[in-house]
């Protein structure tokens, strides 16, 4: 049975390095600042897509992803790992969006898609860290969700056989398709890019990324790869102005403190009850442990 | 049917025969909220041979239980246990809701939110009641739940509120509120309720086949925490203690490739040039003196504490902290004081 998959995926900030510059007045980030990549667990949950695809012949994987116009690097790494086209849903009004207005463009964005079988995506975000977005997108399409998801075991039916790992063991479940599966950081690491496919895709480009690009090489991109990466607008995919963006997110950031993490030079410490339960009460405190 | 409304209520997670700790945690704190904004504290139990669980949960201060006892609700499965949320919430309209950052807390948070559409935050390290002036509207808003959390791994603390939308959800992980009595004697209210008026037939969709313990697969990559030691830790017995410390912070063990030799750990645990590159947030070097090749591995580590007898070795140049002493002496300590700190 071919299967029609779709892979949420987000371009994150590295969370390793935030300065206080990186954050705008309204407590939301300006992530156009900050270096971006891949969102770990989401190239856990493109691995699983795309054995699925190995496994089930005629089967496509579409990326989805919602974020700056530049989130189409994460689709072309994508693309050059086996996936086979994307959507980048980009627009300014989705700007400032918590995890139920994400959730809701994201749904919107699934139902202009041409059906599905399958999403998949990973569990949680480095920047966020809720693991919020996979269940409400299940939700807001009406369909089951299965969350800490390790390994597809199958798709067979009409159903999908998921592994999934919790605090003190496993659980295997079978939910009928189509349904929502985030996927955990352990599971199996995605395969690397395959060089046939940078060959073939690296002039793939988005309508805004072609509109920078020369003359010849926003030809070669028509001729080899047209449209496989797509913008779309909140407008494109029917949302409504009142359920997306700023207005739309029921939370509020009321406040934002950076932690500060001051020892730059080394801090030596004496095998000595007093100064190691200080450092414990100072990791503590600035929430590196606990 | 009692019919109050806007209180806090507690969903209480069902672990074969007894309440998870996480969930008692939150009635604690709960209680003192609930105290704050003079309302009463509810709890919900969803599951299976409940027997009479309130006597558990009212001495921590639940004024109402909510019980849903049926053998379809035990295992979780999300829709169903969803389904109980979403409905018994449109009736008794709590102001807010708690519930532990587990496996199921974090699989049935972010269901029932969105339905309801209600603003929900994962993994709140603290929660406040108080007041919210909107920067735009200028509207006020009293007596809010504050929901605060780190962000942005760990770089930031953001406090949350949820102005307009009900309930106000936040989950918290266990461990990170103190669980205490309330009041041994302190008695309430049980509502038992008909599993068939909240829950369809078809939200029994997701078949649980098979469920045991099994350990995880190794994976030092997604650690956020590592406690890696080198040669200097001396035996394979030594590395039970780094492996205790690791349990305790919730992090895992890596090696130097010279213990990996020495055959004291799996290769998998192998840090470094020829291993792993790994960056978690914490990286705890026990006797490791920081070879090039080792120092590849892990020197993008927001914060390495080093743990060894000679205060020269080359490792301390890269480190946060330093601390000169056998491991076998420190390990211990730092295990102990963080037990004694962490609640």
């Amino acid at each position: 049975m071919s299967l029609n998959i779709i892979v949420l995926a987000k371009q994150v900030p590295d969370t390793r390095n935030v300065g206080k510059d990186a954050m705008k007045e309204d407590g939301t980030i300006n992530r156009a600042a900050l270096p971006a990549i891949f969102n770990p667990e989401d190239l856990n949950a493109l691995e699983q897509a795309l054995r699925l695809k190995d496994a089930n012949p005629g089967s496509t994987v579409t990326m989805l992803t919602m974020g700056l116009p530049r989130a189409s690097e994460i689709i072309r790494e994508a693309i050059y790992r086996g996936a086979d086209r994307g959507v980048v849903l980009t627009d300014r009004a989705l700007g400032g969006a918590d995890t139920l207005a994400t959730s809701y463009s994201l749904a919107q964005a699934v139902k202009k898609m041409t059906g599905y079988d399958i999403i998949l995506g990973g569990r949680q975000a480095i920047d966020g860290d809720t693991a919020q977005v996979g269940p409400q997108i299940a939700e807001k399409l009406g369909v089951p969700q299965v969350t800490y998801a390790e390994e597809i075991l199958g798709v067979a039916e009409g159903h999908v056989t998921v592994k999934r790992r919790l605090e003190h063991g496993v659980e295997t479940v079978k939910a009928p398709l189509p349904c929502v599966v985030t996927v955990t950081g352990s599971a199996d690491e995605c395969r690397p890019r395959n060089a046939q496919r940078v060959m073939k895709f690296k002039y793939a480009a988005s309508p805004t990324e072609r509109t920078q690009l020369s003359d010849e090489l926003a030809q070669r991109a028509d001729s080899r790869c047209p449209e496989i990466i797509q913008e779309w607008s909140a407008a494109y995919v029917e949302a409504d102005p009142e359920q997306i963006g700023f207005p739309g997110s029921p939370t509020k950031v009321k406040s934002i403190e950076n932690v500060v993490f001051t020892a730059k030079e080394s801090r030596c410490l004496d095998n000595d009850d007093a100064q190691i339960e200080e450092l414990i009460k100072e990791l503590i405190t600035n929430h590196t442990i606990g | 049917m009692t019919n109050d409304k806007n209180n806090l209520i507690v969903y209480c997670e069902w672990d074969e025969d007894h309440v998870a700790d996480v969930s008692l945690e939150l009635l604690t704190k709960g209680r003192v909220l609930a105290d704050k904004l003079g309302v009463k504290l509810e709890a919900l139990v969803i599951g299976h041979n409940l027997g009479d669980v309130e006597k558990t949960l009212m001495p921590y201060g639940a004024d109402v239980v909510y019980k849903v006892d049926d053998a379809r609700m035990y295992p979780y499965t999300t829709n169903p246990h969803a389904a109980v949320l979403i409905n018994l919430f449109r009736e008794i309209e709590p102001q807010i809701c708690l519930m532990g950052a587990t496996c199921i807390g974090r699989d049935l948070g972010p269901r029932v939110s969105s339905c309801l559409h209600s603003g929900l935050t994962a993994d709140c390290t603290s929660l406040e009641i108080g007041d919210h002036k909107d920067a735009k509207s200028g509207k006020e808003y009293t007596h809010l739940l504050y929901q605060i959390r780190p962000a942005f791994g760990g770089n930031i603390v953001a406090t949350i509120v949820n102005p307009d939308c009900r309930p106000q959800m936040a989950t918290v992980r266990e461990g990170v509120m103190k669980k205490e009595i309330f009041d041994p004697a302190h008695k309430g209210e049980v509502v038992t309720l008909d599993v068939d008026k909240y829950v369809k037939p078809e939200d029994f969709v997701v078949e649980i086949l098979d469920r045991h313990i099994e350990k995880s697969k190794i994976n030092i990559k997604a650690a956020p925490i590592i406690v890696a030691g080198g040669y200097g830790v001396g035996s394979k017995e030594n590395f039970d203690m780094l492996f205790e410390l690791a349990e305790t912070l919730g992090g895992e063990v890596g090696a130097t490739r010279a213990a990996v030799d020495a055959g004291w750990v799996e290769h998998a645990r192998q840090i470094g040039q020829t291993g792993t590159t790994v960056r978690p947030k914490l990286y705890i070097a026990c006797g490791i003196s920081g070879q090039i090749q080792h120092i590849a591995g892990m020197q993008e580590s927001s914060i390495i504490i080093s743990i060894n007898n000679d205060p020269a070795a080359p490792i301390n140049a890269i480190a946060d902290y330093v601390i000169t002493g056998n491991v076998e002496d420190i390990v211990p300590k730092l295990i102990k004081y963080y037990k004694k700190n962490s609640k």
